[in-house]
């Protein structure tokens, strides 16, 4: 009765397409690419920075060679309550969002508090492009090529203390640009939080771009969180603020329900959520339901730092 | 002012109504089937559609529960004239909606239906209302009606409030976080039940003195 044509996702723009030459190259294109950038990468970046162009980055061996879900599904499809409960809500309505000026204040149990403006955080390092799984906890999920630093780069530059045991984010929540934030739908403002060997992992990523753009505002501009072995809402959006602490925070989705998200929140097809199966997932683009991977395919990157945890009651 | 005189001057034109209301009833759906065909369903196109034949579903039995309070408040008793198609609407959204889980969602995986039947509560109650829905569409027929005789007609199709009461529990207990539509629908529904506790004489005088008649053609 009802017919679906295959959606057409096989319009790849030449942007996608690593050209073959990197592609076979990749590691000694890596090694020269990370000790040039070190140095000289920095003045560029900055002025494509001002420009708003194109963003510079070199490639990363920790992306995916899985085909990267289209832009478009990428900035029209999104979770940000603070514009909006519907997914195509932070698209019509994150245009408000002022990305600048924007500061993050670094702050707790950490030798050297910070406040870093924006443009000083896109200055730490060279940008890479990580090209992550992204499996939302709703049992969907996307292949995005992101760009950013690992969040490990902002964290050594603070010191932090032996004491500081778990990294606060706290996402951006002004009732004047984000008009979501004017409904409690969520305790504002949205709270996230890792265990610090968690947030220095080399796979947690401070995302500042994606598909070698600024972060568009729906994506969580100018600045997220991006964890691909846990669930979607775990990468806090458009942070302002990280403090490290000693004991483990509260994060807005435990107080919205406890039963149902718990702090670690990783992907684990064998965990339900306690309303739906987390055994399956619908690819963006894909018409048949992928199984899903424990820890989102990052196993064995990820796995040791649960060793000896039961993960059906750290959910 | 110019529907208005239509609808009151219905009863001359019921058939007119009844092929218009046939056809606008249409819309959601080949809504869905236009948006499928040109990718305009967004990222999602399998979730909007099951959503979409979801909320129909939903929206059809509230107008079906519309149509007793609407003839009595206007004295328009043709009106019921059109409570078997809208109703009959509800089955057939409420179908492709469940026929949406059944092959987009679960491709027919039926060991893991059955466990999702007992193990989520959503979805045992959404399944509770369809199988409730089944036996009214099977009766909604005049032979039907005559074989089981009006007083048993109507006993069973009373089920239609229960169904209601799934229907918005469904959709309340699938949502992730943001109540705030099955709300309004819990509302709407509290009106149209609440006005049939309160109308005075409201349905029951007519079966306890067995002078209940379904609506003739």
């Amino acid at each position: 009765m009802l017919s679906i044509p295959a959606r057409r996702t096989n319009d790849v723009t030449p942007s996608e397409i690593t050209p073959r030459e990197v592609f076979e190259r990749r590691r000694d294109f890596l090694g020269t690419a990370a000790g040039f950038a070190l140095g000289t990468a920095l003045a560029p970046l900055s002025a494509a920075l001002a420009s708003e162009k194109p963003l510079a980055s070199i490639k990363s061996p920790l992306s995916t060679p899985e085909k990267p879900t289209p832009l478009k599904d990428v900035t029209s499809y999104n979770n940000f309550y603070e514009f909006g409960t519907d997914k195509a809500d932070p698209a019509l309505h994150a245009h408000t969002l002022k990305t600048r000026p924007w500061t993050v204040s670094i702050e707790g149990l950490v030798k050297q508090p910070k406040t870093f403006a924006i443009d000083d955080i896109f200055r730490l390092g060279a940008l890479e492009e990580r090209i992550y799984r992204l499996r939302c906890v709703e049992g969907w999920s996307m292949v995005i090529p992101w760009l950013g630093l690992p969040l490990a780069t902002l964290l050594k530059s603070v010191e932090p203390l032996g004491s500081a045991k778990y990294v606060e984010f706290i996402s951006a929540a002004d009732p004047k640009t984000m008009p979501g934030v004017n409904r409690s739908v969520i305790d504002w403002p949205y709270l996230e939080g890792l265990r610090l060997d968690e947030a220095m992992h080399p796979l947690t990523l401070l995302a500042l771009g994606l598909y070698g753009e600024v972060l568009p505002k729906q994506n969580g501009a100018p600045l997220r969180l991006v964890v691909p072995w846990k669930y979607g809402f775990k990468s806090g959006k458009s942070i302002v603020k990280i403090r490290l602490v000693e004991k483990q925070p509260q994060t807005a989705w435990m107080k919205a329900n406890p039963r149902e998200y718990g702090f670690y929140s990783n992907v684990n097809p064998e965990v339900d959520h306690p309303r739906w199966s987390q055994a399956s997932e619908r690819r963006i683009g894909e018409f048949l339901k992928r199984k899903t991977l424990p820890f989102n395919g990052y196993a064995d990157q990820v796995a040791p730092l649960y060793a000896g945890m039961d993960l059906k009651i750290n959910f | 002012m110019a529907w208005w005189f239509a609808l009151s001057q219905g009863k001359r034109h019921v058939g007119l109504f009844k092929i218009a209301l046939f056809a606008v009833c249409l819309i959601p759906l080949l809504r869905l089937v236009w948006g499928a065909w040109n990718d305009t369903l967004g990222a999602n196109p399998i979730e909007f559609i099951t959503r979409s034949l979801g909320s129909w579903a939903l929206n059809f039995l509230l107008i079906t529960l519309c149509v007793t309070p609407l003839r009595k408040l206007t004295g328009w008793n043709w009106l019921l004239q059109l409570r078997r198609m809208l109703g009959l609407y509800v089955f057939f959204y409420a179908s492709l909606h469940l026929s949406t889980y059944l092959w987009l969602d679960k491709f027919f995986d039926w060991q893991e239906i059955v466990k999702d039947i007992f193990k989520r509560p959503f979805i045992t109650i959404g399944m509770s209302a369809f199988a409730m829905l089944l036996p009214l569409a099977l009766t909604s027929t005049k032979g039907m009606v005559r074989r089981l005789g009006g007083l048993h007609w109507q006993r069973l199709h009373r089920l239609i409030y229960v169904i209601a009461i799934c229907a918005v529990v469904h959709y309340w207990w699938l949502v992730k976080l943001d109540v705030s539509l099955p709300a309004i629908y819990s509302v709407l529904l509290c009106i149209l039940l609440g006005f049939r506790l309160l109308w005075p004489g409201q349905g029951r005088r007519n079966v306890i003195s067995g002078n209940f008649k379904p609506a003739q053609e």
